[in-house]
């Protein structure tokens, strides 16, 4: 299970933009590099991030090598009603990891 | 490309192995220059693949990144796209795009109304000193286009 990270305010007023962070710990092999030994080394990439909000996707990614180790994101959603934000990642051969967290808004 | 036996005997390259070796070591280091005589086209081809003939006007996006990256392996990297973010006017996507990286297709991003503000932040690699583009899509299908030149003193390829 990798280390998931996340940064976000408990509590928001109506119609506030918060400021999400997320990271997961996931090396984002490439699949150019080599071993010791010449060998490739195989790709291994986390392909999917999504977070909903009560359901409501609010932002998506697709990553591709171009990312760096243990991808982190910052982005934004507006505070509507109080609820779930759900924060979703899906590596290359479709294993999922989830996260969930309360946002009151007052 | 494989590595030869060692020698049975002693457990040794020999001398004609560590030669091939080499040859071999030094036809690799060539290929990236190889690979980079095609990156525009590349990155052409895909604009189109994604957009279209559609018109890329220059603006709307802010590009920050750092003037000098010590490492290419991981690049401070940030947009924001000017938008108000309502329900007939918000950003629906943005790619972060690279002339110079294997793969010119770095990030694909998805916005809605209630993202509340189409900026991102991440951390990206790069194969080496370029000008990083981001293009926004509107919901009325316009597209803007902003970028930032860095340059990578240690490329994510050299040091892996």
């Amino acid at each position: 299970m990798p280390t998931i990270r996340l940064s976000i305010p408990e509590s928001a007023r109506k119609n506030e933009v918060i400021e999400i962070k997320a990271m997961i710990q996931h090396p984002m092999e490439t699949g150019y590099r080599r071993g010791m030994k010449g060998e490739v080394i195989e790709r291994d990439l986390i392909k999917f991030f999504k977070c909903t909000y009560n359901d409501k996707l609010i932002f998506s990614s697709e990553f591709f090598p171009g990312i760096a180790a243990n991808p982190f994101l910052t982005f934004y959603a507006k505070a509507e009603e109080t609820g779930e934000l759900n924060f979703s990642w899906t590596d290359q051969n479709g294993v999922r990891w989830n996260e969930t967290r309360t946002l009151t808004v007052t | 490309m494989s590595i030869p036996a060692t020698n049975s005997k002693t457990g040794h390259l020999s001398r004609r192995q560590l030669l091939v070796m080499s040859a071999s070591g030094a036809a690799l280091s060539a290929l990236p220059f190889r690979a980079h005589a095609q990156e525009e086209n590349d990155l052409k081809t895909l604009k189109k693949e994604l957009f279209g003939d559609r018109e890329i006007k220059k603006g709307k996006v802010s590009v920050t990144m750092p003037p000098i990256s010590e490492n290419g392996n991981s690049v401070p990297f940030e947009f924001e796209v000017e938008s108000p973010m309502i329900d007939d006017d918000h950003v629906t996507r943005a790619v972060i795009l690279s002339p110079i990286n294997p793969e010119p297709l770095i990030a694909d991003y998805g916005f809605t109304p209630a993202s509340g503000k189409a900026a991102v932040a991440t951390r990206i690699r790069l194969a080496g000193s370029q000008n990083v583009e981001v293009i926004a899509e509107m919901s009325d299908g316009t597209l803007w286009m902003g970028s930032e030149q860095t340059l990578v003193t240690l490329a994510a390829c050299v040091i892996g």
